[in-house]
């Protein structure tokens, strides 16, 4: 199949940040989860829990409270005291209110939807009510001392926090009068709202209790503690004859290392996230009916979005983190080797750049053209485009000033082959083309959205020889431009899972797209049809174990000399499809490590099938081919994230 | 209850019985579709529930087909032999069998065994047996031979024991019969000579095998017309000595003795075979279902046109040549009650129905003859027992009338009679009942007390406190030990006062009272035999490996030191008598309990009977350190942790009153260095805990490879 000198990157020190608020959406079965720097990410669960959107963080915009209203809008509230909606459609910031309270610590929104509570740092609770396109302050409850309890029941649900000697993290409030206060003591208590009384204590926890979620039912709620364990409770019958319930401690799990700081409950999985940065989604046994690969547990680390870009060319790797870009120069070597050497350098990779953003909002994309030239990113109300140039080991950087005003804020920035054009998705769903000169820059042609969408464009694709563009929205088919006559070529027909990676390949201009269901598609966009080998994978069907993975494809690349190779990676494996070959069925084993010298060559020869897999780097993170023979994988052990975090509750494993 | 359902054939290409009839019929690697080999050159694929062939594949004229087909389930591709050597591997989409793979090999192959979970296995004539890939790796690789001259193959088959194959194969020479059983988890083979017992002169006819996890059960239907079974361990004791098996009859005359024609034979499951023959000599072949549990014939299918006797079963369907047809005959076997075996034989004997012959009387113990006046007993049985049933099961108002009345006697035997009739889902809450009402006559008569019918009630294992509130009451009341136990036992819920009521009686109640009562003994006496050690280990194991003499060197434990010979007598011999340890250690120690609700009853146990009990729990303490594990000997031994929870409460109830009590001092002082010891440990392991992980980051350090690297990879 081929052997390739690969570059393995593990100074790519990103770390996630972790995970503040999670708030479920039952109806379109979708998940927001905020981070502490302010990222609020959209999953959808029923697209193989795909990152379908994300809204970048800001240094001052801390989220404390999440939550969904009626007709799927987005509220956030945070330590600046503003309130937020989100547009989910343009992937922006709607409108930010401020409550006039202090920091926002708590959000909750009416069973109806229609109206939304915030809990302010002063003590108040202000009710404002959601209105189409905005929402409108409505009352003021005071401040509270013990009474409060009492107070709260005007809607029904309310989560609050109170600072006292043992601080409460969080209450729920059942229909039928039972409160649930979860504290830093470590309980779970029960309280009879219309007496006041506590009705049942559980001590689960040496350490707090920082979350709570309740099931739509009422039946089942999760809590999750700061020493890493989430429980399950649930309402069961005393006996099995009696209509008596009782809440019971039914399951604990430990999947995260670190405090959970928010819990989730969908109708068949609980969800939570925490200082460890990892979402955690365990289905409920009980509530699967299939019992196939969608009740496996899921834990989402990485995001489904690629952080890294590279130039083919000067070898060079630009990193993007939340503030700051970071470039490096790939090392070298000379000698040569046989599989699994790993090889002396020659020449040790460089830091050549860091880059920090001006202002306080998070890098949104970053890309650093094929040549290495040119370095552009965007923030949400900044673009900046930057010329690199190169004197022997000198680096010098001159900023690109002027920009236009309608390039604003980009979702996604896509050099050309040549590096003589820009692309640029802004949030309108509009997409820029610039041409680039030695020094400054021409706006060539803008696309417009079609009349009636707004969707955002996320991903882009430009064809080797410069002809083509293709653009892809969540949800929307891929748009594919002719960039000659500037006008719009065809579109993919839609598909009901969002593409999580596009790229066009060299010479035949087939567009491969892959999907988060795993699904990859090959469209030839000149015949505008898929191809015939598109039509015979989808006639056949896909290996199972290639279905069963559980990270989307984020990067497609291909072989310069070798057309028939499609090169494609998820967090966990990189594969090279050689179309030439016979496609797997499901009795032939998918992914076969071992080299064949161990085997006869019949059993090669009647095995041999077009997936090429390597589960030799992970979490894989980027992976692209710098030349025929050669690779770059940027790889992140999670050993190295986690040695960035704080130290975990340290729990005491002898004596008591 | 098993069941034929309607036949239908297959092929309509017809089929000569012998060589040039069917070889064999295979399953493949999708449900509902079966490979079948016809005798001479050609495979078809077949679509059973669609009755259509997908697929047809002919050896080229000249040669010919040697042995079945069969399907690669970890690969699907089809494999067949033909003129013995060579070998045709292809797929559903080869059309040309000359086409494709083909490996001739160096010796002749007897049969190719494939089944779900392991690769093909290839038996030669000459018994060796090989992996399917290992041979294509090296076709000719040499074949040893395994079975002496003249000894011919008969029968194979193979199985998956454990995830592993087993197979098995019976060879015949000069009229013997041998078997061979080769396992593939530890590569042996062993021979066995089949033994044929009295009957000398019948022929085995016809073989087949069934498996469970130690034996392979083998069947062979003799020339008489029975069905006899053998038993072969899978995993011989010796694999090298060539033993002998004896075979026993399961079934008697299945078919007519020396039947003209074939006779075939193959399990379904467990209980049930598949026998095909004339049932008389003068009657038809007939394909009949045999229960070999009950030895009752299931249902049975005429055959009029003739069989060729030879009977495949897989997944639920039946495989035959009718006349000239491939015929197939959906089986069907639901779970089978005795109600419904009975029936079936009642049916079986409808006017009319001539096809069946005989039933066996499944009274009387195999091996028996039976004859026409079986039929009428057995008709006498089946009367009986219909009236039986027809009588309604002794009413539980019945029970409950006899309760209020008649003596313990007639309850003993009312409720004996209750207890045999068949489960219903409420029947704990009916037993509670009884109980209840039982012990409601107790109230108001007290000489009234059944306690046979009770204990008999608790042994039914579904009573619980709450179901029945007055019985331990009741019990404590009669200090019945015996009863107290068995609740303690058996009840999940007890609560805290009663189980302390219960400490309290088993502590109090005199030696000379133990000894009359019946007190379940379970894996007392293995511990309560005074061991015979020295002073100087039984310390050692005290301190839990501390040298106590160079830091805890105070007061205590140089008094505990001047006097070896007490401590060594306190620690090696039971305090209690042994049916009292046996309350306490098989009741007490097991029941459930929240700490908060005993501490109070606990208090109110006397001081001499808290002493008596720690120096017990501190007896337990002192066997459970005398292993490694940390566990006493017996069926369900209290945990450690267990006796140290009670030590813990007993002295956090009692310490006040105990501390004062100068028997208890030594005990005290022994319970103080222990935990003295432990504190030291513990620290000391905390102490080892953070240098561990120092230890544990530098090791990480060094895994951790440099952050950049240039590898080279090969992609296969």
């Amino acid at each position: 199949m081929g052997e390739f000198k690969v570059h393995r990157v593990r100074f790519f020190n990103y770390v996630p940040s972790g995970i503040r608020c999670v708030a479920y959406n039952n109806q379109s079965n979708r998940l927001a989860v905020s981070r502490t720097d302010g990222t609020v990410e959209i999953y959808n669960l029923s697209a193989n829990y795909f990152q379908e959107k994300f809204f970048p963080g800001h240094e001052s915009r801390a989220t404390e409270a999440l939550c969904w209203a009626k007709g799927q809008r987005l509220f956030s509230g945070g330590l600046n005291g503003e309130i937020i909606e989100y547009d989910l459609q343009a992937l922006n910031i709607k409108y930010a209110m401020d409550a006039f309270g202090g920091p926002i610590w708590s959000m909750a929104v009416s069973p109806c939807g229609s109206q939304l509570l915030v809990g302010c740092e002063d003590g108040s609770v202000k009710l404002f009510q959601i209105t189409p396109d905005k929402i409108q302050f409505e009352r003021n409850f005071d401040r509270q001392k013990r009474s409060a309890v009492h107070k709260m029941l005007v809607d029904r649900q309310y989560m609050g926090v109170s600072k006292r000697k043992c601080i409460i993290w969080g209450v729920a409030f059942l229909s039928d009068g039972t409160v649930i206060s979860v504290d830093s003591a470590g309980k779970v208590q029960f309280w009879d709202s219309a007496t006041g009384t506590l009705v049942k204590n559980h001590l689960i926890a040496n350490a707090d209790v920082q979350s709570i979620a309740v099931s739509d039912q009422e039946d089942s709620f999760v809590v999750g503690t700061a020493e890493g364990t989430v429980f399950h409770f649930q309402l069961v019958s005393v006996t099995s004859n009696s209509s008596e319930k009782q809440w019971v401690r039914t399951k604990p799990f430990q999947h995260h290392t670190h405090d959970v700081r928010a819990v989730a409950h969908s109708p068949t999985a609980l969800i939570s996230g925490g200082t460890d940065t990892h979402l955690v989604i365990r289905p409920l046994m009980e509530k699967v009916e299939v019992k196939n690969y969608d009740a496996a547990l899921r834990k989402i680390t990485f995001p489904h979005r690629r952080l890294i870009s590279c130039s083919k060319k000067r070898h060079l790797l630009l990193f993007q983190f939340a503030h700051h870009l970071e470039l490096w120069r790939l090392g070298s070597t000379v000698a040569t080797g046989k599989n699994g050497d790993t090889l002396p350098l020659s020449k040790d990779a460089d830091h050549l750049l860091h880059l920090k953003t001006k202002g306080p909002e998070n890098i949104i994309c970053s890309c650093i053209s094929p040549c290495g030239s040119w370095i552009a990113y965007s923030t949400t109300s900044r673009f900046f485009l930057y010329r690199l140039n190169y004197e022997h080991d000198n680096i010098s950087l001159q900023r690109v000033s002027k920009m236009p005003a309608f390039l604003r804020s980009a979702l996604q920035i896509l050099f050309s082959e040549d590096s003589t054009k820009l692309f640029v998705a802004s949030n309108q769903g509009s997409l820029h083309i610039i041409r680039l000169l030695e020094g400054s820059f021409k706006h060539l042609h803008t696309f417009q959205p079609q009349s009636g969408t707004v969707e955002s464009m996320c991903l882009l694709a430009v064809s080797p020889d410069g002809n083509w563009l293709a653009a892809s929205g969540t949800s929307a088919g891929v748009h594919v431009y002719n960039i000659k006559h500037l006008k719009l070529h065809c579109t993919v027909p839609a598909y009901n899972f969002p593409v999580t990676a596009l790229a066009i390949a060299p010479s035949t201009n087939n567009l491969v797209i892959a999907h988060s269901d795993q699904q990859v598609f090959e469209y030839s966009i000149p015949d505008k049809q898929y191809t015939e080998w598109s039509r015979t994978i989808q006639k056949q069907g896909f290996h199972y174990l290639w279905l069963q993975r559980d990270t989307p494809i984020t990067h497609i690349s291909f072989h310069p000399k070798r057309p028939m190779h499609i090169l494609l990676h998820d967090a966990y494996m990189f594969c090279i499809i050689d179309k030439s070959l016979p496609l797997p069925n499901d009795k032939t084993l998918l992914y076969n490590p071992l080299p064949p010298t161990n085997e006869s060559d019949v059993i090669r020869r009647r095995t041999a099938h077009a997936f090429k897999i390597s589960k030799i780097y992970k979490p894989l993170l980027f992976m692209d081919l710098l030349d025929e023979r050669t690779l770059v994988a940027v790889e992140r052990p999670l050993d190295d994230i986690i040695a960035q975090l704080p130290p975990p509750i340290k729990k005491k494993k002898f004596g008591t | 209850m098993a069941a034929l359902e309607e036949e239908f054939t297959l092929s309509t290409v017809p089929l000569g019985a012998g060589p040039n009839g069917l070889l064999g019929v295979e399953q493949s690697d999708k449900t509902d579709q079966f490979l079948v080999t016809h005798g001479g050159r050609t495979v078809i694929l077949y679509k059973v529930s669609d009755q259509k062939p997908l697929g047809s594949w002919s050896v080229k004229q000249g040669q010919i087909i040697t042995c079945p087909a069969v399907c690669n389930f970890q690969t699907g591709e089809f494999i067949v032999v033909h003129d013995n050597k060579v070998l045709r591997i292809w797929n559903t989409e080869n059309v040309n069998l000359d086409k494709v793979f083909k490996a001739t090999l160096s010796a002749e192959i007897y049969r190719i065994h494939s089944i779900q979970g392991t690769e093909p296995l290839v038996l030669f004539k000459e018994g060796a047996v090989r992996g399917l890939e290992a041979l294509l790796a090296e076709p000719q690789q040499k074949i040893e031979t395994v079975v002496s001259d003249d000894e011919v193959i008969k029968w194979t088959k193979v199985f998956m024991v454990f995830r592993h194959p087993v197979l098995i194969f019976i060879t015949e020479k000069h009229g013997n019969h041998f078997a061979y059983i080769q396992t593939f988890s530890s590569r042996t083979l062993s021979k066995y000579t089949l033994f044929h017992g009295q009957e000398e002169k019948s022929v085995i006819q016809n073989f087949t095998a069934s498996v469970d996890r130690k034996f392979i059960s083998l069947m062979s239907l003799s020339s008489d017309g029975c069905v006899y079974e053998t038993l072969i361990p899978i995993h011989p004791r010796d694999p090298d000595e060539n033993q002998r098996v004896v075979r026993s009859l399961l079934l008697k005359t299945v078919v007519a003795g020396n039947a003209p024609s074939g006779v075939a034979l193959t399990v379904l499951d467990q209980d049930h075979v598949a026998v095909l023959g004339p049932p008389l000599p003068a009657s038809k072949e007939c394909l009949s279902i045999w229960n070999t549990k009950f030895q009752t014939l299931q249902t049975s299918r005429e055959l009029p046109q003739g069989t060729s006797g030879q009977l495949w079963y897989f997944g639920e369907n039946l495989f035959m040549l009718h006349g000239k047809f491939l015929t197939v005959i959906p089986y069907k076997c639901e779970v089978s009650s005795l109600a419904g075996a009975l029936g079936k034989l009642k049916h079986s004997q409808d006017p009319g129905t001539h096809t069946v012959p005989h039933f066996v009387n499944w009274e009387t113990s195999r091996g028996y003859g039976f004859g026409s006046q079986n039929s009428e007993q057995s008709k006498r049985i089946l009367r009986r027992r219909k009236i039986e049933v027809n009588v309604p099961p002794p009413a539980f108002e019945q029970l409950l009338s006899t309760i209020k009345k008649d003596s313990e006697k007639d309850i003993e035997v009312e409720l004996c009679k209750f207890l045999a009739v068949k489960r219903t889902p409420d029947f704990h809450a009916i037993v509670g009942d009884i109980v209840l009402e039982l012990l409601g006559r107790h109230t108001t008569e007290p000489s009234f007390y059944p306690r046979n019918s009770l204990m008999q009630l608790i042994q039914t294992h579904v009573l619980s406190y709450s179901l029945c509130p007055g019985l331990m009451e009741a019990a404590l009341e009669k200090t019945d030990v015996q009863m107290l136990q068995l609740c303690l036992q058996q009840f999940p819920d007890i609560p805290e006062s009663i189980t302390c009521a219960c400490l309290k009686i088993f502590l109090s109640i005199s030696d000379d009272s133990l000894q009359e009562t019946e007190i379940n003994m379970e894996s007392v006496s293995d511990c309560s035999d005074p061991v015979q050690e020295k002073m100087d280990e039984q310390t050692e194991i005290l301190q839990n490996g501390f040298n106590a003499d160079e830091q805890n060197c105070d007061s205590c434990d140089r008094k505990l030191n001047q006097k070896p010979q007490d401590a060594a007598e306190e620690t090696t011999s039971c305090p209690v008598v042994p049916k009292r340890a046996a309350l306490l250690r098989n009741a007490i120690l097991h029941s459930a309990y929240s700490e908060m609700f005993l501490l109070p009853h606990l208090k109110d146990i006397p001081a001499q009977h808290v002493t008596l009990f720690l120096q017990y729990l501190y007896f337990l303490y002192l066997k459970c350190s005398e292993n490694a594990t940390m566990t006493l000997p017996g069926l369900h031994p209290p945990t450690l942790n267990q006796i140290m929870d009670w030590i813990c409460l007993l002295l956090d109830a009692n310490f006040t009153v105990v501390v004062m009590i100068p028997e208890a001092k030594r005990l005290l002082l022994s319970l103080y260095k222990f935990v003295k010891s432990q504190i030291c440990i513990c620290s000391e392991l905390n102490k080892i805990e953070v240098s561990f992980r120092e230890l544990q980051k530098l090791n990480q350090e060094k895994n951790n490879r440099e952050l950049y690297s240039i590898e080279v990879l090969e992609l296969f």
